[in-house]
């Protein structure tokens, strides 16, 4: 069953970003790391879907997904701005 | 108009995509919602040619299969580099000038580079893009305006 | 048929999973922040569309397939954004790219 072999290559990304995340040395290198992981396990979930015959766990990825994008702008306006923006400022015009 | 109902049509497929279970009272709870959600969005007037770039949709069916070439290409060049045992690389940052008008083919062409393995936007703006690059091939790459080019008559067909 | 979409599941699963781990060594080896973010691109890109491709192919025309296709748009639609937010973020905050070719061998991992 090669979803097997798909699921055990995406535990080693997971792995290896790990590592990154570990490492550092700096706060963007773990966030890139993070960002990765996010990724990798929105795929290793649906890959478990169909690994277990499960299609519902497509709606998990979906969802981790969308939470993994939300989750690292949040954390990089953070560490870009030291706040997570205010409201009602002109920041809007120039975007990220 | 056009948009508005291309709009509700699109949250309704997403709707229906999603539920999997067509009775008639969530057929029904579907369209509303997506009713209700494309009138707040009109409200907050984000239902324009940069949110729901329909007027696009034939420009992209061309240009989408030429990037999704580009992505693969470069990222076997990446990977390549990547299991070098030297490690060949040769960080690059590039700044030149997009001839893109617009804020979405601006945005198209942005992506486009930092999709493409090997290349990243850094800094974006109407007169000047600063883009890092992983190797010296991959930096002329940017240079030599191609993607460039395509994402200009990309946004001009639309 | 049925045999060659299982056998074209087989070699995308496999060669998804290989462009992964790629991106996740190269998440390792690469010396600076921005060289790393192109290794993850890799796994992003490559890795994500040939896995995706596969259970697609592997589910034929269903409700699952149309799911897998809004999970390659988000992440095809949203990974150079959050890429693209993190180099900038980077770049504000002042961490100064490695620029041009590397002399020394890298050092251990």
């Amino acid at each position: 069953m090669m979803f097997a072999a798909a699921a055990l290559a995406l535990l080693a990304t997971l792995a290896l970003a790990l590592v990154r995340a570990v490492k550092g040395p700096t706060v963007f290198d773990r966030a890139q790391a993070a960002n990765t992981i996010g990724t990798v396990a929105a795929l290793l979930l649906a890959v478990i879907g169909f690994l277990t015959g499960r299609p519902d766990f497509l709606d998990l990825a979906i969802t981790y997904g969308l939470l993994n994008l939300i989750g690292t702008v949040a954390v990089l306006k953070y560490f870009r701005y030291g706040d997570l923006g205010d409201p009602g400022d002109a920041e809007g015009e120039t975007g990220r | 108009m056009l948009r508005t109902a291309s709009s509700v049509l699109t949250l309704y497929l997403f709707w229906l995509a999603l539920s999997g279970i067509y009775t008639p009272f969530l057929l029904a709870a579907g369209l509303g919602c997506s009713i209700a959600v494309v009138w707040l969005a009109r409200r907050m007037a984000v239902v324009d040619h940069e949110g729901h770039p329909i007027h696009l949709g034939p420009a992209a069916a061309r240009y989408w299969p030429w990037l999704a070439r580009e992505i693969a290409k470069s990222a076997w060049d990446v990977t390549k580099v990547v299991l070098s045992p030297r490690l060949p690389i040769q960080p690059t940052l590039v700044r030149f000038a997009p001839t893109q008008k617009t804020e979405v083919g601006l945005a198209t062409h942005a992506n486009s580079i930092t999709l493409t393995p090997g290349t990243i936007s850094i800094e974006v703006s109407r007169r000047e893009f600063l883009v890092h690059a992983l190797t010296a091939a991959g930096a002329e790459g940017v240079t030599s305006g191609d993607m460039d080019g395509r994402v200009t008559r990309f946004e001009a067909r639309g | 048929m049925i045999a060659a979409a299982e056998a074209l599941t087989a070699v995308l699963l496999v060669a998804g999973g290989f462009f992964c781990i790629v991106g996740g060594i190269g998440l390792v080896r690469m010396p600076d922040f921005y060289t790393r973010m192109h290794a993850a691109s890799v796994t992003e890109t490559l890795g994500a569309g040939l896995l995706l491709l596969a259970m697609m192919v592997h589910a034929g025309l269903s409700l699952v397939t149309a799911k897998l296709v809004i999970l390659g748009l988000l992440i095809f639609f949203t990974s150079p954004a959050a890429t693209h937010a993190l180099a900038k973020a980077g770049m504000t905050r002042g961490i100064e790219p490695l620029i041009g070719p590397r002399e020394r061998a890298p050092s251990k991992r």
